[in-house]
């Protein structure tokens, strides 16, 4: 058994220490808005925050976030994730929405390391979150949105 | 479809209802606060049929029922508020139901075409003001005053001289006994508080709160995982495995075969059971498989171009012809002839193909999907499983990105295909590599162009010729008959030029194909758009002005192409080392329009600007509009620009994203939506018109930076020679 905080929740898992995060997340701890897209990092949709830092928990060892604080999209209740789905509401992101989650949990951590962020840093931080749909112009403006009302 | 009230069978419209039906339903129930309630028993007591779309129960809860699955293109507000307009209600104050194919909800229960609102305008219009009416009437009897003193506003009648109200809820019972009027006055349009407005989708707050239930999060009691590994090579089948190793996988239940139809291909491949879907992948890891390819692997894509090019010299069976082709362009003192080709590509919605089936108590089936086709598998699926069409109840979950890859059904057998051989529930996920190597795939089309010009400039004579195989995959096709689908637009451009042939000549290949967004135009455009540029340079006219010569009749067409000009400031001069070009395409989809500006950056492009027109002629959300256009011209710009898929030894070479890349944020250029909704009698569509004009409006403003002359997609945009 691998013990799991998620959302300040412990989960006891049966899972073999190199399974993903993901499938633990989703199957094992059965909280679904973080999503499976590619399996090898190249699309951020299961994104989520070890310790506040995104990670793509598709590629990452469940054994190796044991005893650290995971935080998903339905764990999000600080003050910059608040606001960046208050700002993702506002301006209408989500298309298909499929995406969202990832984009919003790596938004939210742009946003806790750099609250002013300027179009160069969106493009670095968001980069490793694909959208289908290609709602990047209002996802930029969102994260823009965000930061005013973090303020 | 059977919307119209004067339709509406009235036993079935005064039955007092719950939607439940028997046995278990999943509603895809949605209040606007921001929380999914996805329940197995949708009970709603007390609840009166307006019509099937509309229930209103004695507590004043409504509900609204959405037929068109949300693939992210926006219905989920935009049809229920066709209905809530008239209904005299705002959508925060119903709960919006997805319907899974139910007969009683008529035709039309699909995604596709960019035909939802379009085809739904007048008859929805029509259910929300029949229960208005009939609330209306109710009201008016109960006062026992006149009609015409009352009217509806936010939920409620309300007697004019008096201020007496009463609530939607007070009056269903009364309301839903009457006789639904066959031809209900329906608003002004200058009275609308929705329709035309931007407006905010109820499903936007569960999209950003994880809350948002995909297919691929649906979990039913004893449900099992799997996932199939199939045949690489199109065309072939299974010969034989080895599942030992499997079995002794942790979690792993049991091994499978499991059979796939896509297309005109069939091919039987293995499916691994467990009971989670980490065990499924790792005993599949495990397995060893013989195939047994048929002879196919030797299909390649660089053989199958040279191909179509060899039978770009076949005379071709005529689409479409106008005045005299052959004789203008013989006898013509300028011509001009270009090849266009374009690649295969993939859909690649991030959410990868999933289905949750059951097969149980003999002969019950329940599926819960994401799809763009809940009409089609109602319909279909009972006569290929043997079952009474009540029997199968299918769920329709959000669909994480559909563009025409869901409309095939193929991923949702094979998992019911597993649930009836193994007895449980079944949650099948395609792999990302599945996905990316399976298909179906958008297919290239090539195009042999031919145009003609007479001594002053002007446009006297056109060709275009396609050669590509067809989206069916059949491999005998009559050579004598031109495919709609594959010329979709060719003969539809506004242009005037007297003398016309447009051709088609058909090439079997053997891989799986599908319609993919804005489906064949957004090959044909390239061609089409960039080979009128290149006409345009000849006769040594503005691309822009060389067009609107052409368009001397009024036309929806001309007011895109005014209105490009005018949006993006076409005669105001560029910096130096900028170019702009400017396409537009009409199709079965509808219309749009881009003007594109471009700097040379190095060896590069920069896209600096890019304007939109879309014709509606009429909007119902100008927000969803502009997403969807913004969408469109990304999903474009990745088709034109990054690499496609190509096959060798009969199969797909990309696997993921590392290799079969989408357009990201850093390479997403501003794109500035402008909406003609001037009336008219034709609604057009919105999801796809955005797609096949950027592509050619991208390569003409490419030539006019650089004199280099695009002819190939993809191109790579950072090394324009």
């Amino acid at each position: 058994m691998i013990s799991l905080n998620i959302n300040n929740k412990v989960y006891e898992v049966d899972a073999s220490p190199d399974m993903p995060l993901l499938w633990a997340i989703r199957d094992l701890a059965q909280l679904t808005g973080t999503k499976f897209g590619c399996g090898i990092a190249q699309c951020g949709a299961c994104t989520v925050h070890l310790d506040g830092m995104a990670i793509r928990s598709c590629s990452f060892p469940v054994g190796a976030a044991a005893g650290k604080k995971i935080t998903t999209i339905e764990g999000l209740s600080e003050k910059v994730g608040l606001a960046v789905q208050k700002a993702w509401v506002e301006l209408q992101v989500p298309q298909c929405g499929y995406c969202q989650s990832g984009q919003i949990m790596s938004a939210t951590a742009l946003l806790t390391s750099k609250p002013h962020p300027t179009n160069a840093d969106i493009d670095a931080a968001m980069q490793g979150n694909l959208c289908r749909c290609g709602t990047y112009q209002r996802v930029r403006s969102a994260i823009h949105r965000a930061a005013e009302l973090i303020k | 479809m059977k919307t119209s009230p004067s339709t509406i069978d009235r036993r079935n419209f005064i039955r007092l209802t719950g939607i439940t039906g028997a046995g278990l339903m999943l509603g895809l129930s949605i209040n606007v606060k921001g929380e999914t309630n996805v329940e197995h028993s949708a009970n709603i007591a007390e609840g009166f049929e307006f019509s099937p779309f509309v229930i209103i129960e004695k507590s004043g809860q409504i509900t609204i029922f959405n037929t068109r699955p949300e693939i992210g293109q926006g219905v989920f507000q935009s049809i229920p508020a066709l209905i809530a307009e008239e209904l005299e209600v705002s959508l925060d104050q119903v709960t919006i139901k997805q319907t899974g194919g139910e007969k009683k909800f008529g035709g039309g229960q699909s995604a596709g075409g960019s035909a939802s609102v379009r085809s739904s305008y007048n008859n929805l219009r029509q259910v929300g003001a029949a229960a208005k009416a009939m609330l209306i009437t109710a009201a008016s009897t109960q006062w026992a005053v006149p009609f015409g003193e009352c009217y509806a506003e936010s939920a409620k009648v309300i007697h004019k001289p008096s201020g007496k109200t009463l609530g939607y809820g007070d009056l269903a019972e009364a309301a839903a006994k009457l006789e639904v009027p066959k031809t209900p006055q329906l608003k002004d349009p200058k009275d609308f508080k929705i329709l035309g407005k931007p407006s905010p989708r109820p499903d936007v707050p569960l999209k950003s709160n994880g809350k948002a239930m995909f297919g691929i999060d649906v979990k039913v009691p004893g449900m099992v995982y799997a996932s199939i590994e199939r045949c690489p090579v199109f065309g072939g089948t299974l010969a034989s495995f080895d599942d030992s190793a499997t079995k002794k996988v942790k979690g792993v239940i049991s091994v499978e075969t499991c059979d796939r139809t896509i297309g005109a291909q069939k091919s039987t491949g293995v499916a691994v059971i467990a009971d989670n879907y980490w065990a499924a992948l790792q005993g599949r890891k495990a397995l060893v498989v013989k195939w047994d390819y048929q002879g196919n692997d030797t299909f390649n894509t660089k053989d199958f171009e040279q191909t179509l090019r060899d039978a770009a010299k076949e005379d071709g069976a005529v689409q479409y012809a106008q005045g005299d082709f052959d004789k203008a362009y013989a006898d013509a003192p300028v011509k001009l002839e270009a090849f266009y080709e374009t690649p295969v590509v993939s859909h690649s919605a991030i959410e990868p193909m999933n289905c949750v089936a059951s097969w149980h108590d003999g002969d019950q089936l329940e599926i819960w999907a994401s799809t763009q086709v809940p009409g089609n598998i109602m319909n279909s699926f009972p006569k290929t499983y043997g079952i009474p069409p009540e029997n199968l109840k299918v769920n329709v979950m959000f669909s994480g990105g559909g563009f025409g890859r869901r409309l095939y059904p193929d991923y949702i057998h094979e998992t019911v295909l597993l649930t009836k051989k193994i007895g449980k529930p079944v949650k099948c996920i395609w792999t990302r590599e599945d996905d990316t190597k399976l298909g179906p795939f958008r297919p290239m089309t090539f195009s042999a162009m031919k145009g003609a010009l007479s001594a002053d400039g002007k446009a006297i004579a056109f060709q275009h010729k396609v050669i590509s195989p067809t989206l069916d995959g059949k491999k005998d096709f009559d050579k004598t008959k031109a495919d709609g689908t594959m010329t979709e637009g060719i003969s539809e451009q506004k242009y005037e030029i007297e003398n016309m042939k447009n051709l088609f000549v058909h090439q079997y290949m053997p891989v799986p194909l599908a319609a993919w967004r804005a489906v064949t135009s957004t090959t044909l455009a390239f061609a089409h758009e960039c080979f009128i540029d290149e006409m345009a340079v000849k006769a040594k006219a503005d691309p822009m002005a060389f067009r609107l010569q052409m368009l001397s009749k009024d036309s929806d067409t001309k007011n895109v192409m005014q209105k490009l000009k005018e949006v993006s400031g076409w005669d105001k001069p560029l910096p130096a080392g900028w170019g702009r070009g400017v396409a537009q395409y009409e199709f079965f989809a509808g219309l749009a329009g881009y003007v594109v500006e471009v700097s040379k950056k190095g060896t590069g492009i920069k896209i600096e600007k890019v304007f939109a027109v879309i014709d509606l002629g009429t909007v119902v959300n100008p927000d969803t509009v502009e997403a969807q256009v913004q969408g469109a011209a990304v999903m474009a710009l990745g088709a034109a620009t990054k690499g496609g898929i190509i096959f060798e030894k009969g199969q797909t070479v990309q696997s993921n994203y590392h290799n079969n890349q989408l357009v990201r944020i850093n390479e997403m250029p501003k794109v500035q939506v402008h909406i003609l909704a001037n009336g008219g009698p034709n609604i057009k569509g919105v999801g796809e018109p955005g797609l096949p004009s950027f592509a050619p409006a991208l390569c003409n403003a490419i030539y006019a930076a650089t004199g280099k002359r695009i002819r190939r997609l993809p191109f790579d945009i950072n090394k324009i020679a």
